[in-house]
Order: C-alpha cells, then sequence, then structure tokens
C-alpha cells in the first residue's frame, strides 16, 4: 500500500507541478511539452485508481494526436513574447472574472456533494463490481447502452466541426494543375508513344 | 473491361509483388564484390597512374629537359629547371610533380618525345601529409626503376595504337 | 524484516532480473539487425556488405557501437541544450518501455495487462515526441523539416493502424495481447484479415519511417532529417531508438497477424519448438520483409505519402473496419 501511495503522491505532485509550469514556462513550446507531462502523470494517476482504459486512451487520444497538433502550431508560430505580455493588465478583469465563476461552481459541486450525498447518485449508471467486468467492458456497457444518443450526438458533433473547418479554409483555386495518378499509370504505350518513319535528309 | 484490370491490378499490388521478386532473385545471386586490398580489379594498360621518370637500359635518364610536358600541363603541376652538364648533355637539376594539383590527364606522357615521364600502373600512394606528395626528381626516378617492367610491358602492349 | 524482504526487496529483484533478460538480447537484436540490414541490401544489390571485422564481419555492430561511443558530442551552440539531451533519451526509452507487455511464450511476459494492445498503440503514438523535440531543439532548418514531416505521417499512419487493430480486437473480444494470440490457434488473422494484414504491415512502415517511408531522414533532401545535428551517443540513442522501434512494430504484427509464440501447425514435429522460438523466427521473418522492402522501392513524394495515408489507407481500414465486424454479428460469431 505504501508503494501505491508513494506512487499517487508522485505522480499528483508531477501533474500540479508541470500544469503551473504550463502557464508559468516562458516558452510556448516548454508549455505544451510541459501540458504532455501533465497528461502523462494524469495517466498515471487513471491507472492507480484501476482505470487502465481511460489512461491508455487519455494518452493515445490527448498525448498522441491531440499534444502533437499543438506543438505543431506552436513550433510553427513566430510568436513575439514581448507583444503578448503586454495585454497581461487589459485581460485581468476578465480573466479574474472566469476564475471566479469557475471557484463558484466548483465549490458549488463539491458542497453540494459533501451535504447531500444522494445528488450524485441518479447521475450515474450502476457499475459492476470491477472484480465481474474489466473497465473496458464496463465503459462500452454504459456508453453504448444508456448514453448511446450522447455518444453518438458527441459523434456527430465532432464530425460537423471537422467538415465545417474543411468548408471555412478550403479554397478552390483556378488554373491549378493536379497530378492524377490513376491517369498517369494508366496511359498505355499506344497512346504515349507514336512512331514516325524519317527519311535521311528530309527531317521530321 | 480494362478498368476493372487496372483495378484488380492496383488492389492486389501485382507491380509491388513483381518488383519484390526481382529483388528476391537478385538476393541469390553471385556477389561481385571485390575485397579490395586482397583481390583487385584489371587494369588497362593505358590506365594513368602514379608518375615516373624512366631510364634507358644504361642507367641514363630519358628525361631532356625540353619542358613540354611543363607547357602542356593544364593544370600547372609540373616545375622544371636544367642546366647543361659537363659532358655538354641538356639535363633537368630539378623535375618537381605537385600530385596534388595533377588531374591526371596523361597529357605530359603525350608530349614526351623520349618517352621519359609516364603514369604508371600504381594507384595506391595515398599518403598522411600534403607535403609527401610534391615529387621532386629522385622520387620520380625511384618511381621509374620500381615499375620500369610493368610500364614497358604496357607500353609495348599499347604501341600498336599510336 | 522477512516480510519486507518478501514483499518488497524479492519481487523487485524478480522483475529487474526479467527486464534485463529482456533487454539484453533486444539490445543485441538492435545491433544485429543493422548487420542484417546491411548484408540483405548487400545481397540484393549483388554486394557481400560487411565482412571484414570478425568471422562474416559479425563483430562489425560491435565495432560500430565502439566507434560512436569514442565520437565526441556535438551541441550545436543555437541548440536547446536540455530538450536537444532529453530527445534522444526519450526516444531510447520508449523503444524499450513498450516491450513489458510483449508475449514471448505461454506465461512468459514481464506484465499481462488487460489493455495491452492499447498500451502497445500509445507507446508507439509517443514516438512522435521524440523526434519533434530532436528537430526543434536541434535549430536547424532540416531538422525541423524532418520532425514536421515526420509528426505528420506518424499521426496520420496511426490512424489507419488504429483501425485495423480493432478489426482485430472485434475478432478477438480483449485487450489482452495473451487472449489475442490464443484467438489464433486454429487461424492466423493473417489468412482471414489479409487486405488489413497488409495495410498494417504498410502503416507500420511508415509508422517507423522506414523506406520507402524514410522522408523524415529523406538524405537527399533534408541531409538527414531530425537527426542532422546529433553525432557520438546521442546519435547511437536515436539509431539504437529506431531499430528497437522497428524490432517492436514487427513483434506487434506477430502478435495481431501471425499468432505470436504458436506454431504455424499444431503438429507433432512443429509444437516440440517452443513458444519463445517461434516468436524469434516469425519477428526476423517480417523483420527481413522490412528490410527487402527497403531494398526494391524507392522514397515515396511527400503529397503521395499524405494521399496515400488519408484518401487510401484510411478509407479501407474504417470499410475493413464495418465489413468485418458486420460478418461477425451476420454469422453470429462474436465473441
Amino acid at each position: 500500500m505504501i508503494i501505491a501511495n508513494l506512487a499517487f503522491y508522485l505522480f499528483a505532485s508531477v501533474t500540479v507541478a508541470a500544469a503551473v509550469m504550463v502557464i508559468c514556462a516562458r516558452n510556448p513550446v516548454h508549455s505544451v511539452l510541459f501540458l504532455v507531462l501533465a497528461f502523462f502523470n494524469s495517466a498515471g494517476l487513471f491507472v492507480l485508481m484501476g482505470a487502465e482504459f481511460l489512461a491508455m486512451i487519455l494518452i493515445v487520444v490527448y498525448v498522441g494526436a491531440v499534444a502533437v497538433l499543438f506543438l505543431f502550431v506552436v513550433m510553427m508560430l513566430d510568436i513575439n513574447f514581448v507583444a503578448l505580455r503586454e495585454g497581461f493588465l487589459q485581460y485581468l478583469p476578465t480573466g479574474g472574472l472566469i476564475g471566479l465563476i469557475l471557484l463558484a461552481e466548483l465549490v458549488l459541486v463539491i458542497g453540494g456533494w459533501s451535504i447531500e450525498a444522494e445528488i450524485a447518485v441518479p447521475a450515474s449508471a450502476p457499475i459492476p463490481a470491477p472484480a465481474e467486468l474489466s473497465n473496458t467492458e464496463a465503459l462500452g456497457g454504459v456508453l453504448y447502452t444508456r448514453y448511446a444518443y450522447l455518444f453518438q450526438a458527441a459523434g456527430v458533433i465532432l464530425l460537423i466541426a471537422m467538415v465545417g473547418s474543411i468548408v471555412l479554409t478550403h479554397r478552390v483555386r483556378p488554373g491549378v494543375r493536379k497530378q492524377r495518378i490513376s491517369r498517369q499509370i494508366s496511359r498505355t504505350r499506344e497512346e504515349a508513344v507514336e512512331l514516325k518513319k524519317v527519311s535521311p535528309g528530309e527531317g521530321a | 473491361m480494362a478498368f476493372l484490370d487496372r483495378t484488380a491490378r492496383a488492389l492486389l499490388l501485382t507491380e509491388l509483388v513483381v518488383g519484390m521478386s526481382v529483388t528476391l532473385r537478385y538476393f541469390f545471386r553471385r556477389k561481385v564484390t571485390l575485397n579490395y586490398p586482397h583481390e583487385k580489379g584489371p587494369l588497362g594498360p593505358r590506365f594513368r597512374g602514379e608518375h615516373a621518370l624512366r631510364r634507358y637500359p644504361n642507367g641514363e635518364e630519358r628525361c631532356i629537359a625540353c619542358k613540354l610536358c611543363e607547357a602542356v600541363c593544364p593544370a600547372q603541376a609540373i616545375t622544371i629547371e636544367s642546366e647543361p652538364r659537363a659532358d655538354g648533355s641538356r639535363r633537368t637539376t630539378r623535375y618537381d610533380i605537385d600530385m596534388t594539383k595533377c588531374i591526371y590527364c596523361g597529357f605530359c606522357e603525350e608530349s614526351c618525345p623520349v618517352d621519359a615521364i609516364v603514369e604508371g600502373p600504381n594507384f595506391e600512394y595515398a599518403t598522411e601529409t600534403h607535403e609527401e606528395l610534391l615529387y621532386d626528381k629522385e622520387k620520380l626516378l625511384a618511381n621509374g626503376d620500381r615499375w620500369e617492367t610493368e610500364i614497358a610491358r604496357n607500353l609495348a602492349a599499347d604501341a600498336p595504337y599510336r | 524484516m522477512a516480510e519486507f524482504w518478501a514483499t518488497y526487496v524479492w519481487p523487485t529483484v524478480v522483475i529487474v532480473a526479467a527486464i534485463v533478460a529482456i533487454l539484453v538480447p533486444l539490445l543485441l537484436s538492435v545491433a544485429y539487425l543493422t548487420y542484417a540490414e546491411r548484408k540483405v541490401i548487400g545481397a540484393m544489390q549483388m554486394r557481400k556488405g560487411p565482412n571484414v571485422v570478425g568471422p562474416f564481419g559479425l563483430l562489425q555492430p560491435i565495432a560500430d557501437g565502439l566507434k560512436l561511443l569514442t565520437k565526441e558530442t556535438i551541441i550545436p551552440s543555437g541548440a536547446n541544450k536540455v530538450m536537444f539531451l532529453i530527445a534522444p533519451m526519450f526516444t531510447f526509452s520508449l523503444s524499450l518501455v513498450a516491450w513489458a507487455v510483449m508475449p514471448f511464450g505461454a506465461g512468459l511476459v514481464l506484465a499481462d495487462i488487460n489493455v495491452g494492445i492499447l498500451y502497445l498503440f500509445a507507446i508507439s503514438s509517443l514516438g512522435v515526441y521524440g523526434i519533434i523535440m530532436a528537430g526543434w531543439a536541434s535549430n536547424s532548418r532540416y531538422a525541423f523539416f524532418g520532425a514536421l514531416r515526420a509528426a505528420a505521417q506518424m499521426v496520420s499512419y496511426e490512424v489507419s493502424m488504429g483501425f485495423v487493430i480493432i478489426t482485430v480486437l472485434v475478432f478477438v473480444g480483449s485487450l489482452r495481447l495473451t487472449d489475442i494470440v490464443l484467438a489464433q490457434e486454429n487461424l492466423w488473422f493473417a489468412i482471414p484479415l489479409f487486405p488489413m494484414f497488409i495495410i498494417f504491415f504498410v502503416s507500420t512502415l511508415a509508422e517507423t519511417n522506414r523506406a520507402p517511408f524514410d522522408l523524415p531522414e529523406a538524405e537527399a533532401e533534408l541531409v538527414a532529417g531530425y537527426n542532422v545535428e546529433y553525432s557520438s551517443m546521442t546519435f547511437a540513442l536515436f539509431f539504437l531508438g529506431e531499430y528497437a522501434n522497428m524490432i517492436l512494430m514487427c513483434a506487434m504484427t506477430v502478435v495481431l497477424f501471425l499468432g505470436g509464440w504458436l506454431p504455424p501447425l499444431d503438429v507433432a514435429p512443429l509444437n516440440w519448438i517452443p513458444g519463445p522460438v517461434w516468436f524469434a523466427l516469425k519477428v526476423a521473418a517480417v523483420l527481413f520483409v522490412f528490410l527487402w522492402v527497403r531494398a526494391t522501392f524507392p522514397r515515396y513524394r511527400y503529397d503521395q505519402l499524405m494521399r496515400l495515408g488519408w484518401k487510401v489507407f484510411l478509407p479501407l481500414s474504417l470499410a475493413g473496419v464495418a465489413v468485418y465486424s458486420g460478418a461477425l454479428v451476420a454469422l453470429g460469431w462474436v465473441p
């Protein structure tokens, strides 16, 4: 048990420290890498809680794909740090307000849970004991039965977002010559080469 | 039909399979590698390697300091100085070739009226310093003595075509 | 005190011993993979390959390793030093970490976790970080282009790899690697899932940045891609990591499609050979195809690579998932 506790404190403290560094690091690339570290350690926390499926999905999706794209964008941007820090005071009120609202919501959630423990019960589906089912099966059982419509709706929303962003950024430029590979490789000798008999001294 | 044929070919990756079968056949072929320092490839009699100054059979050096080679050398790698000897014959006092300038065109060999300067069959004379490649007359004559048999054979083999 | 030894010390010792027992053969096979690569490609080009150091050149990888060890580690003055040094270590350690879940034989596995295949997939998707960090930290154009290419390429081909893995999982009904192997006791998945097998194999080529998809290190246009600025041990770590990743991907192919440690037929002379030997033989066979492909095909152009990934493999693998799972449901064979 001591080892599990030690591992928990290790993962938790590294997560928090990395999360702080995400907003404190001067270099945005470092920020993204600290974000990756935070994801990684949260995956470790998931494993400690016995939710290894979630942990792996977190790494595959967030670390393996989303953060790579972040890193991509951040590395390509030429960010002027001085200009970035200029508007700090100007945005302070808005940022502070959002922070306060989040804090109030957190207090409401945690407060409601500690006062009236039954509040949280109707929202969660009955999950069988971990001994009977692996958490992959448990997750699938809930997602594809009870939350099937919500799950599909989430998928459709993501699809719409993807289609929308492609429509917004896609430009049809006239006069662009594109390579059509299927046509290139389906060319035969007959249509590509013409043999002409040229008699000497006369030219083509 | 042609469309079906093409699609079938694309999906069954026939072209890739054909390519890979070619390389697999080559995998089992006899290898052509020469284990260089132990085995060597053949050299033609016209091979232009390291330079040498030849002598007549009686030991007299052939070069008469006409300086044609110096004049013809496109890389200006040859330097010659000469003085008449006590017996009145015209001989070089200095014959230097900067082997790091030389482009091995063989013009010196072609221009020489007495077959004195030749490019021999030796190509393994790499050195560790630049200075060792600045050949002087002694080095060139020593080369001539060392490679005379091969050089004479090569000249004889090439003579019918000159 | 005795309890302390029994609960903490002995398990640690056993695990460390198991790790060493996996890593030492792995690193040796990485070293000899470079030798095999040079020999195989040499043979396909009618050359002999390395044959001077030791008998048949067998000591060549060791000589190469010694050469790299004794060279000077150069850190470019404009580089981001910490990241520049972390990147190769990260790549190397990732390629080793993945072997924790690999089943070498019946019960011969360090950690038989029940999301094994996802773990492997996660580790392989992390591989891109080492490359992207190296490219960015080098502060060099070529390295950066190489890193960008590698990142885009690896992320793209992971998608179709994921779908192929899903198809296999639909047939197995478990994410545990041991279960995946045992489900192939009667028939290797490479036979019913042949198209998916091909897609997976080509995707692993792209995922490990191997020819004909070795654009991140295309020497003709990018000098050496993301590892231009690396020398000595830092380069060696990248090299080792890359080749260990190759072996890992081949092992993954073997586990998913070629029946892992199981003999091809469960008949008398074949099942006398122990499981790990079969496993090693199959991995070696797939590795040979990796080298064979490298000796055969010219490098892809980058836009063709992206086209192949997104416009050919993604729809095909997605259709494969739909067709195979539909067939399973229709025939009532869902595990």
